[in-house]
């Protein structure tokens, strides 16, 4: 997993509540078996037409959005469906962070690893990144994980919290397996005890 | 034991699992039991390849394909579609190298994930149950702590048995009174969900309480549990007693003999205890729900089937009349309109929510001497192939092909638009199913979430219709 310290680049808007992971990356394109290449199908629904030439007014095809890293938008971003396609597409567009009010659980998880920044602010702030973004290739945000602020245009920092063992791992770019494989032992004599006091779960 | 604070069924399964606590409070949870499926592993296995790793407990694990497949007898000539089949390929190869077992398609239990694993009795009391997948919420039916994980996660468990977990909070949804005629579990949770709303859950696991819950059987019980995820919640459970318990009794892969004795025995410890803390707790009256129906894109614009379509001019703020103009156009409706005029093109019943046996039955009991509209196409699908055979030994097959139904084979069918069953732009289907956000079903698609019996009353009217106007009739 790519490392997540500090980034500076062009925040979209999308003024939008409940964006849902259907939205996000419709379910007609899950169909790959790799991590990669979902970014063209990031948004589908509203990026392209029903014949499949770009919507011009969907802000990922408008200048200078179309290199955004980051995105903001409303509450509950990210519920609906568990797929890890979504966070997969965000990345594969090029975007590594995303601020909002709130999100849903799973895709606050599933964005943690995979190297995206999910950032929760409150809604007033939300609009006023939102004003931010809208000013295009001028207005560049920084989303600071190490010292945990988002610096807008003006100078203003913003201060968000994360999760301590999430940022860490996000900084150091750390695999959670290797992680959770270092209480080995732990497991075993877990399993051990399971086995003696629940034996119905042994074989499966 | 005596002296020790009262826990929630949630509390009690959490701390039975936790096999390490880190520091800052993130607990490493056991995984009893990771149902997987073909749409999102392949990325997962393929993680453990690169990196040298092993499934730890392979028998532990149970495989399926259920989400992209099709539905009609094309199924027994291989799947067209290239990139499903590359995907359905990929899972085959995947638990033959890694020894997982696996239900193939072609195999009577093959179904969808969250239907075959309480059916055959893999989802137990008392389990921590995950897939990727998440309407996992479904087996908390069973007393179980189950929710949906994301593929990094599901390469975790695999190679790990466990997950790193934050706890959730308690909350409680009780449901007290009797239903009232032509009423549903599938009511009970939209109108639960009509209540808190999408993001009501969040953070939470919700157990569903109160007498209106007791009363429900398994598949209600699924039904219910299968949606929280829809108001927002991690998982969604039910304490068990005795229906369960009856239920696990009769599965084919469940303990048996003396094994399920002493499971039962430690099952009734689990519900949570007299005076234990929930941090949310919401009421409802079982006798207050009418069928209900959803008008808009998100599982929280429901109404009952008497309601009309709501004024966006009459919202709060400008921010939510505009979405509410964005949904009213999507779905093609006008403020004031009535529910029940609403013309429907297509009509599915089936998907994880309501695919078994019982909401097979409903469905049937209301089209038996009937017909589909003109002009509606009507399908069931069932959740699995043994629902699907016990249906035709019950002749509901027949009930439903006679009035006009199509009858399928099993899997999630059209309730994502990602195999050949699929809305095309504009249409209008009434739908079993749990999502009906914008293109759910098919790219433009219009969705209408609503029970089983409510389902086939819109069928044969052509138009959404109160199940409550549909007296069942004897076969003619
Ligand atoms: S039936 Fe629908 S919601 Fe259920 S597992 Fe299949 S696709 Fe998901």
């Amino acid at each position: 997993m790519q490392a997540f310290t500090k980034l500076t680049g062009i925040a979209a808007p999308l003024p939008k509540a409940n964006v849902d992971t259907d939205q996000i990356i419709p379910a007609r394109f899950l169909k790959s078996i790799s991590r990669t290449g979902f970014g063209k199908n990031l948004f589908a629904n509203f990026r392209y037409r029903e014949d499949g030439s770009e919507n011009p007014d969907f802000v990922l095809n408008q200048e200078p959005y179309r290199k955004a890293e980051i995105l903001i938008a409303f509450e509950n971003f990210g519920c609906g469906s568990s797929r890890e396609h979504a966070p997969w597409a965000l990345l594969d567009f090029g975007i590594r962070c995303v601020i909002a009010p709130d999100f849903a659980d799973i895709f606050h998880n599933n964005s943690f690893k995979n190297g995206v920044l999910p950032v929760r602010l409150p809604r007033e702030v939300c609009e006023q990144l939102m004003e931010d973004a809208r000013m295009g290739g001028n207005a560049r945000l920084t989303v600071d994980l190490e010292r945990e602020v988002v610096v807008r245009p003006n100078g203003e920092e913003i201060p968000f919290k994360i999760d301590p063992l999430r940022r860490h791992l996000l900084l150091n770019g750390l695999d959670d397996i290797g992680q959770t494989l270092q209480h080995a032992s732990a497991i075993d004599a877990y399993e051990a005890k399971r086995k003696a006091s629940q034996p119905w779960l042994a074989g499966g | 034991m005596s002296g020790q604070k009262p826990r929630t069924l949630f509390d009690k399964i959490w701390d039975a699992h936790v096999v390490e606590t880190l520091p800052d409070g993130t607990a490493l949870l056991y995984i009893d039991l990771h149902l997987t499926h073909e749409v999102t592993t392949p990325q997962a296995f393929d993680g453990l390849r690169q990196a040298g790793r092993k499934v730890r407990r392979p028998e532990a694990t149970l495989a399926v394909i259920d989400h992209n497949i099709a539905t009609d007898a094309s199924r027994y000539t291989g799947i067209e579609d290239p990139e499903s089949r590359v995907q359905v390929e990929t899972l085959e190869r995947n638990v033959q190298e890694f020894g997982v077992p696996f239900i193939p398609l072609l195999d009577q239990r093959q179904g969808i994930v969250h239907v075959i694993g309480p059916e055959l009795g893999r989802s137990l009391p008392g389990m921590t149950i995950v897939c990727g997948d998440s309407h996992t919420s479904t087996h908390g039916a069973m007393g179980a702590l189950a929710f949906g994980i994301g593929t990094s996660e599901v390469e975790h468990v695999l190679a790990t048995q466990t997950l790193l977990q934050k706890p959730a909070r308690n909350m409680q949804v009780l449901v007290e009174g009797n239903l009232a005629l032509g009423c549903t579990a599938k009511d009970i949770v939209l109108a639960i969900i009509g209540k808190i709303g999408t993001a009501g859950g969040t953070g939470h696991v919700i157990e569903f309480a109160g007498d209106a819950i007791r009363a429900l059987d398994m598949a209600g019980r699924m039904t219910v549990c299968n949606m929280s995820i829809e108001g927002g919640a991690r998982a969604g459970m039910v304490a068990p007693d005795q229906t369960t318990y009856d239920y696990v009794r009769t599965r084919p892969m469940a303990p048996k003999g003396e094994a399920l004795e002493r499971a039962i025995e430690y099952w009734k410890t689990l519900p949570t205890d007299a005076g234990a803390h929930f941090d949310k707790v919401v009421k409802l009256a079982a006798h207050e729900i009418a069928p209900q129906v959803t008008w808009g894109t998100s599982p929280e614009d429901v109404l009952p089937i008497t309601g009309i379509v709501p004024n966006p001019e009459e919202a709060a703020d400008e921010a939510r009349r505009e979405q509410m103009r964005r949904k009213m156009q999507y779905m093609g409706l006008q403020p004031g309109q009535r529910l029940q005029d609403l013309k429907v093109d297509v009509v599915f019943v089936g998907s994880c929510t309501n695919s078994r046996i019982e909401d097979i039955r409903a469905a049937a009991a209301v089209a038996r001497g009937r017909k589909v509209a003109e002009g509606v196409r009507a399908m069931v699908v069932p959740g699995s192939g043994l629902v699907k055979a016990q249906a035709e030994e019950e002749g509901l097959d027949r009930i439903l092909q006679e009035a006009g139904f199509e009858w399928r084979e099993a899997g999630c069918s059209m309730c994502l638009g990602m195999n050949p069953d699929k809305l095309t732009p504009g249409q209008r289907c009434a739908s079993t199913s749990n999502r009906n956000f914008e293109g759910r079903q098919g790219p433009g698609g219009r969705t209408h979430l609503l029970s089983p019996a409510m389902a086939a009353a819109a069928a044969i009217a052509g138009h959404l219709a109160d199940v409550r106007d549909f007296q069942p009739q004897q076969a003619q």
